[in-house]
């Protein structure tokens, strides 16, 4: 069979925009009063739109760029591609290690790299295209919107008029106040993937889930990467142990990881960017042909004029709402990244449907982070549902984790994806889970059994007898829940020879 | 007779005392200070020197230095810390009654530029109070109270929260406090229950349960713990203070204490050595004790299959690592307290399959014989003075219970413990 390697076919971006922001786009006249506006079309926008309309609601969208938002343009979907491209290249690396032939510097044509995303991010373009919204009844207005009163909002000079409206407008990338750093030039997640060339030296300014993510993918596309966190561990928000796996991981991987450290300057010599740095008293210097800036992200709310309709908003937080999504406007709710502390394309779309039930249909329903799982998707990836371990005892939850290691489990060990483990929190004295941490290379996947789980109020008893496929990565669910059954009915003993398959 | 062949009361005897005599031999004899390790050149460390106060009473009670001459070494070194320069120059001992971590062995000056440390104080400050509590008697005995009762008392512990409910884990004149804080459970009882207990300038109420709110409470290879990964972490603090019964509100709740905690932590390590997920050379239910120690500096390699990192000196843990295949030959000694057996156990399998580890009856460091970088395995060089003292002190404990009979007594650490929500057994 011929195979020929991936290049960039040139109706791709233009059908990609043809979809997401069509050239020839007029917008439509607007109704006298719709039903719901809806500032933003990216996940949380989209979702919102698509659900009010299937209800027979009328819809006024309102997009200023192009459709999708951050998670289609230049977040989730395009750096789910090039990390997978970044697993290939490392898995030739170890080829070896199966008996396939290694390879041991495999040459990366980016370009084809490149190509691959971009032909990803036009098919997943394809279910939210500017048309398939038009014919679900939505008016799609491409423009700026901001409110011109309690229930009006201009698009550009447009007027419309709204019973109730959601404000979806996300988030962009903080840009930390670091001397110089506008005149040396960086890149954000915004803009990493519009290089046309592998840089040959990489400085990733923040440690959180993205920084760690475009860090470890570039440098195992063959960048030089060396990662700049100010904490003294990454993923703040992740227990300690995952947060530390990860760490020698990315150590493993050839990474630089400068832990515990600032960036205080840049500056430019010649072609090269420099990062200075400082580690408690010890200053340094990071030579690097890019900077990539991810230290968090902030919501697009300042060009709304939120006050002109009485609703209150924090430059940070966003849109400031009440457990229902409501904003100080009783008619304006808001979802996702514009009001959600957790920054993901799950809460951004599950929050946007809450708020058109609570203001559309009657419902009441309330915003719960401790059912939205998220993932971290570096290698191993880090997944987690539901309280971390000092939520619960900060709020005098007895709580205890049954914890599988990967290295205990069969599946894993054949696979060669030993690193990592299941850890299940569970309320002492009952079998209530109250969360769940997974570190695992696919734990973005078996986290979603643990979504499963609490969603439906299974606990450990009951989950320790739910038969899995064997052998399986996601028996170590199972094996947890058999930990737990062996520690509450006495029958724990240190006997290898009872391990049970998974 | 070599190690191997001595009944089991002999050989901890003669391990026990080689360890001790490591504090003399690398004591400096005008400071009293002890050095880090025994390498040339090596600083003090001050964890050392409260190890060594530690001992001194042990080598008295054992016979192998004079009462008089245990308070005469007891007193040189206290006098040297009350008289030390105590600023913020960057060069001074110590400041606000801390000391630097690492100091000059001739002129006790900082050296490395290193922090000043609150850990390793309360490890110097521990031996001082043994040593008050041990030298009951008139004359220097009466100085050597006397000046300990005034280096405990000027250590502000309360400056050390830097205005937050948590404590930073040191402080440096260049840049302040270290961003790096106490989270999950580990050594630091100790420090906590010293900063507690000071009648003069104590840790807030409410900084021990600040930390206790970052400890995890795990089922881990079917057991129960208070986790933390480096062995070590369980064994410091147990070294002067006597767990057993006595329980926080911590392990009320889980109906637990530190002492069962650390025995829950041992046999975790040793199932860990038997299962041996990475396939580290020796590791069996006899050769565990995964720690911070000394270990191998080289480059990456491939060994069959598995990609093979080394770390050099690092805080070792299990089961979440680092692990490099570096075992601590003293760690399993260092159980003995705690489980006898396991203990005794391990210390002869390894005296009987690599009695290299144990030149001139002291324990190395580090070992890992997943690197052939010599016949049997990469040995770190020579001794670190922390093992040792750690060895003489807890030998101690499980033979005669003489340290934590005499921290029993203290009235700091009796103060400590209430202030920390201890109650029960011997309190």
């Amino acid at each position: 069979m011929q195979r020929t390697a991936p290049e960039a076919r040139p109706d791709d971006e233009a059908r990609f925009l043809e979809r997401v922001r069509p050239g020839n786009w007029r917008n439509p006249r607007p109704k006298g009063l719709y039903d719901l506006a809806v500032i933003g079309a990216g996940p949380a926008g989209l979702a919102a739109a698509e659900h009010a309309a299937r209800r027979g609601f009328s819809v006024a969208l309102v997009e200023r760029a192009h459709l999708g938002g951050n998670s289609l343009n230049a977040g989730s979907v395009p750096s789910k591609a090039i990390i997978r491209t970044a697993h290939a290249y490392d898995a030739m690396r170890d080829a070896g290690e199966f008996g396939a032939p290694e390879v041991e510097d495999p040459a990366l044509d980016f370009t084809a790299a490149m190509a691959r995303m971009r032909r990803i991010r036009t098919r997943i373009s394809v279910y939210h295209s500017a048309h398939d919204l038009a014919a679900l009844g939505i008016d799609l207005f491409f423009g700026e919107a901001r409110f011109a009163g309690a229930n009006a909002l201009f698009v550009d000079d447009e007027r419309l008029a709204f019973r109730k409206a959601l404000i979806a407008t996300g988030a962009r990338p903080r840009i930390p106040d670091i001397p110089n750093l506008e005149r040396t030039g960086y890149r954000t997640s915004a803009t990493i993937f519009e290089m046309t060339a592998l840089p040959k030296r990489l400085a990733v300014i923040g440690g959180g889930p993205l920084g760690c993510e475009l860090a470890q993918a570039f440098c195992r596309l063959g960048a030089h990467v060396t990662i700049v966190q100010n904490n003294p561990k990454f993923l703040p928000r992740e227990e300690r142990d995952a947060a530390e796996i990860l760490s020698w991981s990315m150590a493993r991987d050839g990474m630089e990881i400068r832990l515990n450290t600032t960036a205080t300057g840049t500056r430019r010599k010649g072609d090269t960017k420099i990062l200075e740095t400082l580690n408690n008293d010890v200053s340094g210097e990071i030579e690097a042909d890019e900077i990539l800036v991810c230290t968090g992200r902030v919501p697009n709310i300042e060009t709304l004029d939120l006050a002109a309709a009485g609703i209150a908003a924090d430059p940070r937080r966003g849109v400031t709402v009440d457990e229902f999504l409501r904003s100080s406007n009783p008619d304006v709710y808001a979802a996702g990244d514009a009001c959600l502390p957790l920054k993901f394309t799950n809460a951004a779309q599950s929050s946007a449907r809450m708020a058109v039930g609570n203001a559309l249909l009657g419902t009441r329903q309330r915003h719960d982070n401790s059912v939205i799982p998220w993932c971290t998707f570096c290698d191993p990836e880090i997944a987690h549902i539901g309280l971390q371990v000092w939520d619960a005892r900060r709020q005098a939850i007895p709580i205890k984790s049954y914890t599988v290691m990967l290295n205990d489990v069969d599946r894993a060990i054949t696979d060669g994806q030993e690193t990592g483990f299941v850890k299940i929190h569970v309320a002492e004295g009952s079998d209530r889970i109250l969360g769940a941490t997974i570190v695992a290379s696919r734990a973005s996947e078996l986290i979603n059994e643990m979504a499963v789980i609490m969603s439906a109020g299974i606990g450990m008893q009951a989950l320790a007898d739910v038969v899995h496929t064997y052998p399986a990565q996601s028996g170590a669910i199972m094996l947890a829940a058999q930990a737990y059954r062996r520690d509450t009915d006495g029958t724990v003993r240190n006997d290898p020879s009872r391990k049970p398959l998974a | 007779m070599g190690l191997r062949h001595l009944s089991d009361e002999a050989l901890v005897r003669r391990l026990q005392r080689a360890a001790f005599s490591y504090l003399i031999d690398y004591a400096d004899p005008d400071t009293g200070l002890v050095a880090d390790t025994s390498r040339d050149g090596s600083p003090c460390s001050i964890a050392v020197v409260g190890f060594a106060l530690s001992a001194y009473p042990v080598a008295v009670e054992n016979g192998w230095l004079s009462r008089k001459e245990a308070a005469d070494r007891t007193l040189k070194v206290l006098r040297f810390f009350l008289n030390s320069v105590q600023s913020a120059a960057a060069d001074a001992t110590g400041y606000r009654g801390f000391y630097y971590h690492f100091l000059d062995m001739r002129s006790g000056r900082r050296v490395w530029q290193c922090e000043l440390s609150l850990i390793d104080t309360a490890l110097l400050i521990a031996g001082v109070l043994v040593a008050a509590g041990y030298f009951d008697g008139d004359g220097e005995e009466s100085e050597i109270r006397d000046h300990a009762d005034a280096l405990y008392r000027r250590v502000d512990w309360h400056w050390a929260q830097n205005g937050t409910s948590g404590l930073s884990q040191g402080w440096k004149p260049e840049c302040g406090f270290l961003h790096y804080g106490w989270e999950g459970y580990n050594e630091a009882t100790i420090l906590y229950i010293l900063g507690l207990g000071s009648p003069t300038f104590p840790l807030s109420a409410s900084c021990f349960e600040t930390w206790s709110l970052t400890y995890q409470w795990e089922n881990l290879l079917d057991r129960d713990v208070l986790y933390c990964g480096p062995l070590f972490t369980h064994l410091f603090s147990h070294a002067w203070i006597d767990f057993r019964g006595i329980r926080d509100a911590f392990m009320r709740e889980k109906d637990s204490d530190y002492f069962e905690n650390t025995k829950s932590a041992i046999a975790i390590h040793r199932e860990y050595g038997e299962r041996n997920p990475y396939e580290f050379e020796g590791y069996c239910r006899d050769f565990w004790g995964v720690t911070a120690g000394d270990g191998p500096s080289v480059p990456a390699l491939r060994q069959n299959g598995r990609d093979r990192r080394f770390f050099g000196y690092m805080s070792r843990g299990v089961p979440y690592g680092p692990d490099d295949g570096t075992i601590s030959p003293w760690a399993m000694l260092a159980t003995l307290p705690f489980t006898p057996e396991a203990a005794l156990s391990g210390t002869r399998y390894l005296l009987e399959h690599y009695p290299e580890v144990c030149p001139g009856d002291r324990f190395s460091s580090g070992f890992n014989p997943t690197l052939h970088s010599a016949p049997g395995g990469w040995l770190s060089e020579g001794w670190y003075g922390l093992d040792q003292g750690l060895l003489a002190v807890s030998i101690e404990n499980h033979r005669s219970g003489l340290i934590w009979d005499i921290m029993r007594r203290c009235r700091y650490i009796r103060a400590g413990l209430a202030h920390a929500g201890f109650t029960g057994g011997w309190l």
